[in-house]
């Protein structure tokens, strides 16, 4: 092959999967629009769930404020603390629907395609097939970013949490290299879950709860550190899901200085220098989960077809 | 290059999965049958020309699927080689993949929220289609198809019919080289497989070296439109050639239909004298059993009747026929294609 023929080889290469990448994200970002009800089922339905959280936390400071032995800076300090739990609480929230988009839409997408039948046309397509994985994940960004902008600022507003934002560029790149990391890791369970099959979908329901406990959507995880025992282990495991890192660093740069600096895990930076490691290993993981699936399936033709 | 898609040897087998097999060993299990080693296809060789319409005639289970899929880069084969547009499909799936397409029969590919316009448009930009060029060519085919009317209906609301149109125009939008249609007339009314069949005719005819790979098991659609036709039975190809020299094949041989009465037994005609082959097919709903015989020698006739007379059935009506491509499968395998 001679060099001319090399570089007019590449440009047709990145637009055919840049075109792969917009063609896959579009049944997610208009198909969400033609069913306007998701604004009540998944942007104002998680706050019921955030509120349950805040009322707590607002029970317990009412505890210390309506207490006249308590001293006034000791109440103001008090407020402070509690405005950086419920906002974590609903930073959590938003968080919440990345995690369960990668989960039910991004990890399980390649079985359903299979199911309905599209995984075939897609195998059979000359796209690179990280382009598919990537359209499906623009895609899915796209649609719950809208989502979890639209549960932030009606939790902001409903909750009157004060932001205080002390990097805001710093905040975007995490926000950014977190869902990276997060669809990343979407990716990698995408073609683990084709190779399940059906029992990937039990899958999805055991890593959903224990995820959000785990990576401290409702509490700044680094509390887990002073639980005896075993809450140090469970915070080092939980380090391993970019949304662990991800909110810790994002919680950090809206509420400085909250609880004494006591409850973070690491600094933000270098929660961002793991959380874009994080991002590279999953993407590469995905890669080669799919290669490999993709030879799996054309040696053992059970992987594209449909009821096999 | 000569040729669009060439096969040499080539085998593809089935084995069962390991659930099957563990099903199998536990006696309480319900492993059915079939749970050995499944040969799909057997040796197959075979040559297609350039801008040729090619069809596979088999009936079902025949390998015509597997011998797509293998041709489309889906599934490797388990020996043999395959080249298609000059690449080898085991060595060199992705040039290939850029020159091909495929539509089958029944598919219920797409998106039902996406309109038809939206869902062909999307599987076109995954072969890098320009989009101006790819919306122009998807209206084009929305007329040619008779689908201009549900251009912007969602998809989950077209039917069958509607929508096999629509894999149709997804098949074509790309422009391939080589398309694969696997029976895409399945289950579609007379209109709807007409227009199909016209445009795949015109398709292949009208531009210089564009190649159809069809299967079906309609034989008047493969007589209709083929240039060629291989006829595949349990993985082999046992006969390839044009539809005509394929009747020719039994041209020393008569054709006989009957309809009588349910029989009870068909056997009393295997191994008949004058009886080269014969097929038969019970009827529940008219009572009646239809009987299509190749004969090497006409004076069988008599027999036959008396065959069917001596277990008590009516002879409904007996015709002497023109040898179609339904004989030629029935001469050569035995049984019909149904």
């Amino acid at each position: 092959m001679s060099a001319a023929t090399v570089t007019s080889r590449i440009p047709h290469r990145i637009r055919l999967n840049l075109r792969a990448v917009v063609g896959r994200a579009y049944p997610r970002i208009v198909g969400a629009n033609r069913e306007p009800s998701w604004i009540f089922f998944e942007a104002i339905l998680p706050l019921l769930g955030i509120a349950a959280y805040v009322f707590i936390y607002q029970a317990l400071a009412n505890r210390v404020l309506l207490d006249p032995t308590v001293s006034a800076a000791d109440k103001a300090a008090t407020v402070a603390a509690t405005n950086a739990l419920i906002g974590s609480v609903v930073l959590g929230g938003t968080m919440i629907a990345f995690w369960l988009n990668v989960l039910w839409s991004m990890a399980s997408q390649l079985y359903w395609e299979k199911e309905i039948g599209n995984l075939q046309l897609y195998m059979m397509a000359p796209m690179s097939r990280m382009a598919l994985l990537g359209g499906m994940a623009v895609g899915g960004m796209f649609m719950t970013s809208v989502r979890a902008i639209t549960t932030l600022v009606a939790g902001v507003v409903v909750f009157s949490i004060v932001l205080q934002v002390t990097n805001p560029f710093l905040l975007i790149a995490v926000f950014f290299a977190t869902l990276v990391a997060l669809y990343g890791m979407g990716m990698t369970l995408a073609s683990l879950y084709l190779l399940w099959g059906r029992e990937a979908w039990h899958l999805s329901a055991l890593l959903e709860e224990p995820i959000f406990f785990t990576s401290g959507f409702y509490f700044p995880a680094g509390g887990l550190a002073y639980v005896g025992g075993w809450g140090r282990v469970l915070l080092t495991a939980a380090t391993a899901i970019p949304a662990t890192l991800g909110l810790d660093a994002m919680r950090q740069l809206v509420f400085p200085g909250a609880w004494g600096d006591k409850l973070w895990i690491f600094s933000p930076e270098v929660e961002l220098v793991i959380i874009l490691v994080l991002g590279v290993v999953f993407l590469v993981l995905a890669r080669y989960a799919l290669a490999y699936l993709e030879l799996l399936a054309r040696r053992e033709g059970r992987l594209t077809s449909r009821h096999q | 290059m000569e040729f669009a898609i060439e096969t040499k040897d080539l085998v593809r087998v089935f084995k069962p999965s390991r659930k099957l097999l563990k099903r199998k060993k536990n006696p309480n299990g319900e492993g059915g049958s079939g749970e050995g080693p499944v040969t799909a296809l057997d040796r197959v060789t075979t040559q297609i020309r350039q801008g040729e319409l090619f069809g596979l005639l088999g009936p079902n289970g025949a390998g015509k699927t597997t011998l797509i899929k293998i041709l489309c880069t889906l599934l490797l084969p388990t020996s043999g080689q395959a080249w298609v547009a000059g690449h080898d499909i085991s060595k060199d799936p992705f040039p290939i993949r850029e020159r091909i397409n495929m539509v089958s029969g029944g598919e219920t590919s797409g998106y039902g929220l996406l309109t038809t316009r939206e869902n062909v448009w999307m599987f076109s930009q995954f072969y890098g289609v320009n989009s101006k060029v790819a919306k122009a060519r998807i209206d084009e085919l929305l007329h040619i198809f008779g689908l201009w009317d549900k251009r912007d209906a969602k998809v989950r609301t077209l039917s069958s019919g509607q929508r096999q149109k629509m894999n149709m125009i997804r098949g074509f939008v790309t422009d391939p080289d080589i398309l694969f249609l696997d029976e895409p007339t399945l289950g579609l009314d007379v209109n709807a497989s007409r227009v199909i069949r016209e445009y795949v005719e015109a398709w292949v005819r009208k531009q210089k070296g564009k190649t159809v790979l069809l299967t079906t098991h309609y034989m008047a659609e493969a007589d209709q439109m083929c240039d060629r036709i291989a006829i595949i039975d349990r993985g082999r190809i046992l006969a390839c050639d044009t539809p005509e020299n394929l009747k020719r094949t039994i041209r020393h041989d008569t054709t006989f239909r009957l309809e009588v009465d349910t029989l009870r037994s068909a056997s009393a005609f295997s191994g008949m004298k004058g009886v080269k082959n014969f097929s038969s097919k019970d009827d529940a709903s008219k009572n009646t059993t239809s009987l299509t015989f190749i004969l090497e020698d006409e004076s069988a006739v008599s027999d036959i009747l008396s065959a069917v007379q001596a277990q008590g059935a009516k002879i409904h009506y007996l015709q002497k026929s023109e040898p179609t491509l339904e004989d030629v499968f029935i001469s050569m395998v035995g049984r019909g294609l149904e």
